[in-house]
Formats: structure tokens, C-alpha cells, sequence
């Protein structure tokens, strides 16, 4: 026995202790360093049996200690486990868990990210003489012990679009996917393919990926985490944690600190406990489905049967997602009962083949959307009267019956109809000509009196063209009302003169007329002057947001924002027209809490892509503004990215037109899920589009960005975006993108 | 020419450049700083996105516009009596007094002394191919110019074409110009010293750069 060894081990442990409670514990710690020095001392005039003796004692004294101190473990002491250099990581795992595989595409630093590993791994399970090899796909974040290059598993936006790729691969290969979360959050780099897009395109892809998915989190940092966590089955390490930001991030914008400096401690401890990060939180809340015990105070890769129980665990998930849409429904339910009976005692006893047919991935991918759709229900406030949710789902149904009969049973046999009039008009017309030709007589043919005038007569001005004085129908912003001057940011560089606020705010609808450069205006100057007058019907309105986590001050802050705003969340739904053409639309309002997105707003606009679905409306997102997801909400806000992507896939899918509008500044979560999955982003000059905020992005990567970094143009010259657009010009340039993109249909394929 | 000495003593007579702060258009105007002696700074930062020092504000139609420093140095004088009143645009607000810094007094001297040859068109430049060769062994300040001499060459879009130095004839004192740069029109391509000046540049030089003391 390596005595030797196994004392270092000891002080391993004890500085982990010691790193995990810092000044907390003291007595435990002076415990066991004193017992520990103590053996060392002794060890050195024992014989080996005696040796090995005292050693067995020390030991059980370790455990014991740390298993009384896991007991008082708070939520901060977790993320300080999942970031200790001594935690698991994703290669411990490849090599304790599977039993054998192959890295792709990286040897340590030689990687496109080292943040990222990818491996194809088999697990093998003897049943009776035959064994089988089964193929999975292991993605992950890999935080190396210690390894600088790894950036601590903060993954940049081509590592995530790695992973992306293998994802499509395992598909192909129709083989199970693995993936393991341990990262602190996306690397913040709007570099090609850039952090939100990247991040947007995984969900986008992962929400209809044909192969089953287990997610396994120990550090689920948010964007991050679900650029590789939208999955069948969510598994989460007990000593994990999932969170919107990090508590750091957190107790930066609760105590309103400036950029370089630290929020307090006592604040960051208090925000890792009112955020509910931890893995019975989460569990409680329905964003994972099980969880998965570790050994006191966190796994650490000497402990083996940990590795056993999460290979057990990651089995049983696989197997569960596969025999939950394979076969027939009878077989297949029972066969689970008797999977999960027999999973208490040995998972691995029974095979299940790891194939999916077509029919199989169909129900796989409907499951998944479900599971999502179905999550943070209880997190918002539905005041829908029951009368009307009756009148609503009834209308429902009407919108889908109608839709089905005029765009697939009228499409289909109106075709035929219309070919066989056609061609009888033709043969009619044939023989009617002939009929009448001696009849006929001959000379000039006549023309039309309005045709005559057009050919005569000078033309005049369209009508419409020039405002004329009765104009009453545009909302005029209260900035408009004001008398003063207004300066340009750009007047130093681009010499533009002052302008006058009704002028500006009022017939320049917030554009620098010397410059272009276009000043925030209201989100009801779009509502009232974009869309045709008086076409846009909100509905929805009896969602309002909350305070599910019951995150202290925070009902106070909403309802003085429900009241200062008159609206009940930063999402407003719509049904409109714009020059005649019939659209849903979603509004984030910059307003409303930095038009943050919380479980309401992601419901929200869940049911008007639902709406837009049935009533086949092409979707348009007007972002007049967000900061991402709403912080105070914690994972209930998080998970509206999943949530909501798959909604715009689903609408995508059946055939609708989804497009993105930005103004002013949009960041974050929305950008990195529901928005930067649409193909047809536009932007209003002068707006700022991204990841993070020039603050974050120096406190995370310490890169200074130029002050331009987020500018539209830039997103535009990095194909984050599509067009950019004037403001003036919104309307024209939205009826011809319905129009060219829509196709012969307006807005449905 | 000429006479660098005397250009230099120039200088060291009035080391510092008197800034009149104007109103740049008519307004109320409150200043901002201390009085005389104050120190005031340009803007910084990689991009120079941090204005510089608040000088003073001139509201006109209920629209505060800050006058910020543009370069760094100390406030001489301000016109105090002009506080709170309505000025029309024009009017002399304060006066700065900013110090020479060792490269600016470099520059004014080269500025006097040498011939700037400027690009004609925006383009990337090259040396012609011996010239290049000169140039890369033993720097460009062995080459020696004459009017008419084939010096460069115009790559643009990728065609090539000669273009001849036309100026006084000298040695090239420095380059501006990189094979990979496009360099607008306008922009000086080299500068070219007399050759019976270029001892004499080099050595005011060295001693601007030795011995001249930066004023904080």
C-alpha cells in the first residue's frame, strides 16, 4: 500500500475543504489538520500494519467530517464545488463512465475550442454470451483540472457550432446523444459565427433533432448550458447548479456596482440563495427530471462508484427516452414499468437496442416539445376568465378547421376544379368563336374612357404621397411636445446641427435628418404608424408577469413597472394588418423592465406563434428592446429559451414566416434562443445587437470592445443579420419582405 | 530651407500653443472648471471614447451641450465675467495653454525642414523593384531621389503602375506607406531631406528626444 499516496490524498481533501467553506467551519478543519499532522508524525516509527491502521482511521475520520459538513452546504458553497479545479470533469467521465472512445477533434489545446470535447464512446452490455457495443455521442463542456486553456468549459461560439455540427452527425448516424454541462456561461465573443446566433441555431436545431438527447448538468450557466441542454431527459449532479447568471453577475446588477468593481460577498451568497440554482430547486420546479446523488460534498474523480451510478443513471435515461416512442403503446409502457423496476437493481440486466424507425423519431421530437411546452406553467399569472379560455379554445379549433379546409382540402381538390374549368372555358371559348365569326363585324376596337385619359392627360400625385393637413391617424411621442433643442451623438464627427424635438421625434420619426443616426422612440409609435390604422387588436393581455421565485423587493418592482408602463408584461401580443396583409405580432417593450423575458413573456409569445400557426399569419417580432432574460425569475426565465425556440420552430416547420425586427438595443438570452433562430432578421440603423454588454464582455474575456462592437452595421458585416433597415422606411420595407419572402401566397409556403 | 537650429530655439522661447475655447453657437454658458491653472485633459481611451475635460456648457432652446477639452494642458484663462450670461457664437470663452510634447515639437521641425511627396490616388504603393531591394538591406535613408526618378509603384485592384518622383532632390528621410495599406490621396508617401541637411535634422532630433522635458 502507498501510504505515501494516500496521505497526499488526506491533504487533498482537506484543502478542499477548506477551499469549498473558506473561513466557515473552523473547528472542522483545525480537526482534521491537527489529526492529520498528527499521523504524519506517527506514521513515520509505525511498522506497515499499524500504519495502514491509522490510515483507515484517518480516513473514516474524513469521511465522517465531510459528510456531517455536506448537511450545511449553501447554494454559494455549490458553485464554489462545480468550479473547484478537483471536480469532475467531462474526460474523467469519458474514462470512468464509457467503456471506450475516441476524442474528436482536439488533443488538449490543439482544438478549435478547448472548452469543448466531443467524443464518439460506446457503452457495453453483456447479455447472456453476447455483448453490444452501443454507440453514443458525448458533447460536452470540458473544464480540464485546472487547464487554463480550457477557459474554465466558457465555450466560444465556434465550439458551440462543433458541437452543433456532431449533433447533425449523430443524427445521420442515428445513434444517442450525450451531453454534459459544465460551463459558467458562453464565452461573450460577437465573432463569427457569434456567441447568441450560435446559441440560437444549436436550440433551433436540438428542437427537432431525430435522436434522443440526455443532458447531464453540473454547471449550468445559462445561454451557455442550453446551447447543448435542450433534451429528452435532463439529468442534474446534486451538487450542481443551473442558474440564469452567475450569482457574481447577479449581486453586480442588485447592488448597482460600476464595471471593475466587486459586488460583495455577503450579496453574491445572498444571490446563489434567492436564485434557487441548486439541483432540488430545479428538480422541484420541473426544469430537470431526476437527480443524481454525489458522494459528500461533490464528486471528485477518486470517487468510482460515483462514475458507476451516473453510467447506471445515463443508461437508464437513454434506454427510458428510446422505449418511450419505440414499438406499440402497450408493449412500450409496459416494458418502461418493468425498465424502471428493473433499474433499482441492475440497469444494465436489460437491452434495449438504441434505433429509432421514422415513425419513432416523429413521436421522439413531438415528446420533446411537449415536455418543454408543458414547463413553467405555475411561474406566470394566466387572469384569463375560465368563460373566456372556453371562447378561446373554441376559436382555436375553428381557426384550425378553417385553415385546414381552405389551405389543405380547398388546395388540393380546388386545384383539380379550377384546371377542368379552365380548360372547358378554353374549348367553349373555340367553338364559340367559330359560331360567331360571321356575325362579327370589324373596324377600331373600342377604348375604355379612364384608359383614354391616362394616355391624355398629365398624371397627378399618388394619392396618399404628401401629408395633408387633417393627418390625424400617427401617434406623436410625448418627446414630440416638448420645446427644446436636441443634439446628435454624432454631431462632433459628423458636423449635424440641433434639431428641434417636434421635428424630430414628430415628422422624423427619431432620425438625425444631417446623419441618419436614429434616437429611441416608443414601441406605440410602431404599433400606430407602421401597421395599418387602427388594425392592431391585442389579445393576451391577462398574462401578466410575477415573481415566482419570490426573489425579495421584486413584487414591489414589477407592479411599479405594470403601473408606470400600463401593461401587464414586457411581451404584447398582436393580431394586425399592414397594408392589408393580416400578421401576428410579439413586442418586446424596451420599457418594461429593460424588456426582459420571463415565463409570461415566453408564454406569451409562445401563443401568438401558436396563433399565427392556426390562423396561417406569417409572425413578425418587433423588439423594440431587451436586456435578456429577467434575472429575479432565475430558471423559469432561462428556460424560455428552449421553450420558445421550439415554438418558432414548430411554426417555421408548418410553413409560416417568421421574421425579426430589432430596435434600440437587443441582447442576451432572446437573441441567443427565439430571436437569432429566424433566418430573416432586420435591424433599424442605429440599434445594438449581441451577446453581452461591453461591461460583461470586459469582466469576462478582459477584451476591450470598440464602442461600435454591437452596431447593427457590424452584426450586419458579421451575418448575424440580414438588412438594416430605416426607420421611415419600416413599412414599405416590411410589406415588400412579406411579399418577395412570403412568395405567391403572402406567407405560406 | 530652413534653419533647423533656429526653428528649434523658436520653439524653446514659447514651448506651449495658446487654445482659444470658442462658443460654437449662441447659448447661455456655465463653465465647469476651477479657474486658472486647472488641468484639463484630452479624450483617452483606445478609441478616445472618454471625452475629454467638462470645459463648460452652453444651453441654447433648453438643450445643455457640454464643451469638452480636446487637448490636454493647464487653463490660462477663463472669462468669468461671461458666467450665466447668453454669448453669441464666437465669443471667447477661456483660453488653454498646451504644452509641446517631444513628438509634436519632432513633427513641427520635420514639418519646416522636409519635402513631403504625396500619393495621387488612393492605391497601395510599392517601391520600385530596386529601389525596394536598397531599402530593405540598408534603410530607406541610403536612397537617394532625384526629380523624374522612377520610385514607385501604384498598385491598384490589382494593376500595377510606374509612378516617378517629382520634388526637390534629397535622401528619403522616412517612409509612410506599407505594401499592404492603401494610403488615400493626399497622404504623404515619403519625406525627402536635403543631403546636406540630414546630418544637422538627425542631430536636433536626437537632442528634441534626449533632452526636451514633458510638462505634465
Amino acid at each position: 500500500m502507498d501510504i505515501e499516496k494516500s496521505t497526499q490524498e488526506l491533504a487533498d481533501r482537506l484543502q478542499y475543504i477548506q477551499d469549498i467553506f473558506g473561513s466557515r467551519q473552523p473547528g472542522d478543519v483545525a480537526l482534521l489538520a491537527e489529526k492529520l499532522a498528527e499521523f504524519r508524525a506517527r506514521e513515520q516509527a509505525e511498522g506497515m500494519p499499524q500504519k495502514v491502521k491509522l490510515l483507515a482511521q484517518i480516513q473514516d475520520l474524513f469521511d465522517f467530517v465531510e459528510k456531517k459538513l455536506d448537511a450545511e452546504l449553501v447554494p454559494m458553497d455549490k458553485v464554489r464545488i462545480v468550479r473547484h479545479p478537483q471536480r469532475i470533469t467531462l474526460k474523467d467521465i469519458l474514462e470512468f463512465v464509457y467503456d471506450n472512445y475516441t476524442e474528436i477533434g482536439g488533443q488538449d489545446e490543439y482544438s478549435i475550442d478547448p472548452s469543448m470535447v466531443i467524443a464518439r464512446a460506446y457503452i457495453t452490455r453483456r447479455i447472456g454470451d453476447k455483448v453490444h457495443n452501443q454507440p453514443v455521442m458525448v458533447i460536452g463542456q470540458e473544464k480540464g483540472h485546472g487547464q487554463e486553456f480550457r477557459n474554465g468549459g466558457s465555450v466560444k461560439p465556434w465550439g458551440n457550432a462543433k458541437a452543433l455540427q456532431y449533433m447533425k452527425v449523430a443524427e445521420t448516424e442515428n445513434i444517442p446523444i450525450h451531453t454534459y454541462v459544465f460551463t459558467p456561461g458562453a464565452f461573450p465573443v460577437e465573432d463569427y459565427p457569434g456567441a447568441a446566433q450560435q446559441i440560437a441555431r444549436n436550440l433551433y436545431e436540438m428542437a427537432a433533432l431525430r435522436v434522443p438527447v440526455v443532458a447531464c448538468f453540473s454547471e449550468g450557466g445559462s445561454g451557455g448550458a442550453e446551447a447543448i441542454a435542450l433534451a429528452d431527459t435532463r439529468l442534474m449532479l446534486s451538487h450542481g447548479y443551473y442558474s440564469v447568471i452567475s450569482p457574481e453577475g447577479a449581486a453586480a446588477i442588485e447592488s448597482g456596482i460600476r464595471q471593475g468593481q466587486r459586488a460583495p460577498v455577503s450579496m453574491i451568497e445572498e444571490c446563489a440563495e434567492r436564485l434557487k440554482i441548486t439541483a432540488a430547486d430545479n428538480l422541484r420546479m420541473g426544469y430537470i427530471d431526476r437527480v443524481v446523488h454525489e458522494p459528500p460534498l461533490g464528486a471528485r474523480p477518486h470517487h468510482y462508484d460515483f462514475f458507476k451510478r451516473l453510467r447506471q443513471e445515463m443508461i437508464m435515461a437513454t434506454d427510458e427516452a428510446f422505449l418511450g416512442v419505440k414499438g406499440l403503446g402497450l408493449i412500450r409502457g409496459m416494458a418502461l414499468k418493468r425498465r424502471k423496476k428493473d433499474a433499482v437493481a441492475d440497469p444494465e440486466s436489460m437491452f434495449v437496442r438504441w434505433v429509432l424507425d421514422e415513425g419513432a423519431a416523429d413521436r421522439l421530437v413531438w415528446k420533446r416539445y411537449s415536455k418543454f411546452r408543458n414547463m413553467a406553467k405555475g411561474a406566470m399569472r394566466d387572469k384569463t376568465p375560465a368563460s373566456r379560455r372556453l371562447t378561446d379554445s373554441l376559436q382555436q379549433v375553428s381557426w384550425s378547421t378553417y385553415s385546414y379546409l381552405r389551405y389543405e382540402f380547398l388546395r388540393t381538390y380546388g386545384k383539380k376544379l379550377m384546371t377542368l374549368a379552365e380548360e372547358t372555358r378554353a374549348e367553349a371559348g373555340v367553338v364559340l368563336e367559330k359560331v360567331l365569326r360571321p356575325f362579327k363585324s370589324g373596324g377600331a376596337r373600342k377604348v375604355d374612357t379612364q384608359t383614354i385619359q391616362k394616355l391624355t392627360e398629365l398624371s397627378c400625385a399618388e394619392e396618399g404621397i404628401c401629408l395633408t393637413g387633417d393627418w390625424d391617424g400617427g401617434y406623436v411621442s410625448p418627446k414630440a411636445r416638448e420645446d427644446k433643442a436636441v443634439t446628435c451623438p454624432n454631431a462632433s464627427t459628423h458636423g449635424c446641427l440641433d434639431l428641434w424635438a417636434p421635428d424630430l421625434f414628430g415628422d422624423f420619426a427619431g432620425v438625425c435628418q444631417y446623419c441618419g443616426h436614429h434616437f429611441p422612440m416608443e414601441y406605440q409609435w410602431f404599433i400606430h404608424n407602421v401597421l395599418d390604422k387602427d388594425s392592431a387588436i391585442e389579445f393576451g393581455q391577462d398574462v401578466e408577469a410575477g415573481n415566482p421565485l419570490d426573489y425579495p423587493g421584486f413584487d414591489q418592482k414589477i407592479e411599479e413597472a405594470k403601473r408606470k408602463n400600463k401593461i401587464k408584461s414586457s411581451c404584447l401580443t398582436y393580431e394586425a394588418s399592414i397594408d392589408g396583409v393580416k400578421i401576428v405580432i410579439g413586442v418586446l417593450v424596451a420599457p418594461f423592465r429593460g424588456g426582459t423575458v420571463g415565463a409570461a413573456e415566453g408564454e406569451k409569445f409562445i401563443r401568438a406563434l401558436s396563433r399565427a400557426r392556426k390562423k396561417h399569419y406569417p409572425f413578425l417580432a418587433y423588439v423594440h428592446g431587451t436586456a435578456g432574460i429577467r434575472i429575479q425569475e432565475g430558471t423559469n426565465g432561462v428556460i424560455q429559451m428552449p421553450r420558445a425556440t421550439m415554438a418558432v420552430r414548430r411554426y417555421i416547420e408548418a410553413g409560416g414566416l417568421y421574421t425579426v425586427l430589432y430596435d434600440t438595443n437587443s441582447y442576451a438570452g432572446p437573441v441567443a434562443s427565439f430571436l437569432g433562430c429566424s433566418p430573416y432578421q432586420f435591424s433599424v440603423r442605429s440599434a445594438n445587437i449581441g451577446f453581452a454588454g461591453p461591461g460583461v464582455i470586459k469582466e469576462t474575456t478582459g477584451i476591450d470592445i470598440a464602442p461600435d462592437y454591437h452596431k447593427a452595421y457590424n452584426a450586419l458585416a458579421r451575418g448575424h443579420i440580414q438588412g438594416i433597415w430605416d426607420r421611415r422606411e419600416i413599412r414599405n420595407n416590411l410589406v415588400q419582405a412579406f411579399q418577395t419572402i412570403g412568395g405567391r401566397n403572402l406567407y405560406y409556403r | 530651407m530652413q534653419d533647423v537650429k533656429a526653428i528649434l530655439e523658436e520653439i524653446k522661447a514659447s514651448p506651449y500653443e495658446e487654445v482659444a475655447i470658442l462658443a460654437p453657437h449662441a447659448g447661455k454658458v456655465q463653465f465647469k472648471v476651477a479657474g486658472e491653472g486647472t488641468k484639463v485633459y484630452a479624450p483617452s481611451g483606445t478609441w478616445r471614447e472618454k471625452p475629454g475635460t467638462l470645459l463648460a456648457s452652453l444651453e441654447r432652446e433648453r438643450n445643455p451641450r457640454p464643451i469638452t477639452c480636446t487637448r490636454k494642458g493647464e487653463v490660462q484663462s477663463v472669462n468669468t465675467q461671461l458666467d450665466g450670461t447668453f454669448v453669441e457664437a464666437g465669443t471667447p470663452l477661456m483660453v488653454l495653454r498646451h504644452f509641446f510634447t517631444k513628438e509634436e515639437v519632432t513633427q513641427a521641425i520635420l514639418k519646416k525642414v522636409l519635402f513631403l511627396f504625396p500619393a495621387p490616388e488612393r492605391a497601395k504603393y510599392l517601391f520600385a523593384p530596386e529601389v525596394d531591394k536598397k531599402v530593405k538591406v540598408s534603410g530607406c535613408q541610403s536612397i537617394k531621389v532625384k526629380d523624374g526618378m522612377d520610385l514607385f509603384i501604384v498598385s491598384r485592384m490589382k494593376r500595377e503602375k510606374p509612378l516617378a518622383y517629382n520634388g526637390p532632390d534629397g535622401i528619403l528621410y522616412a517612409v509612410y506607406f506599407s505594401y499592404d495599406q492603401n494610403v488615400d490621396a493626399g497622404q504623404p508617401l515619403v519625406s525627402v531631406c536635403p543631403e546636406n541637411q540630414m546630418d544637422m535634422i538627425r542631430d536636433v532630433v536626437n537632442r528634441v528626444q534626449s533632452d526636451w522635458e514633458e510638462r505634465e
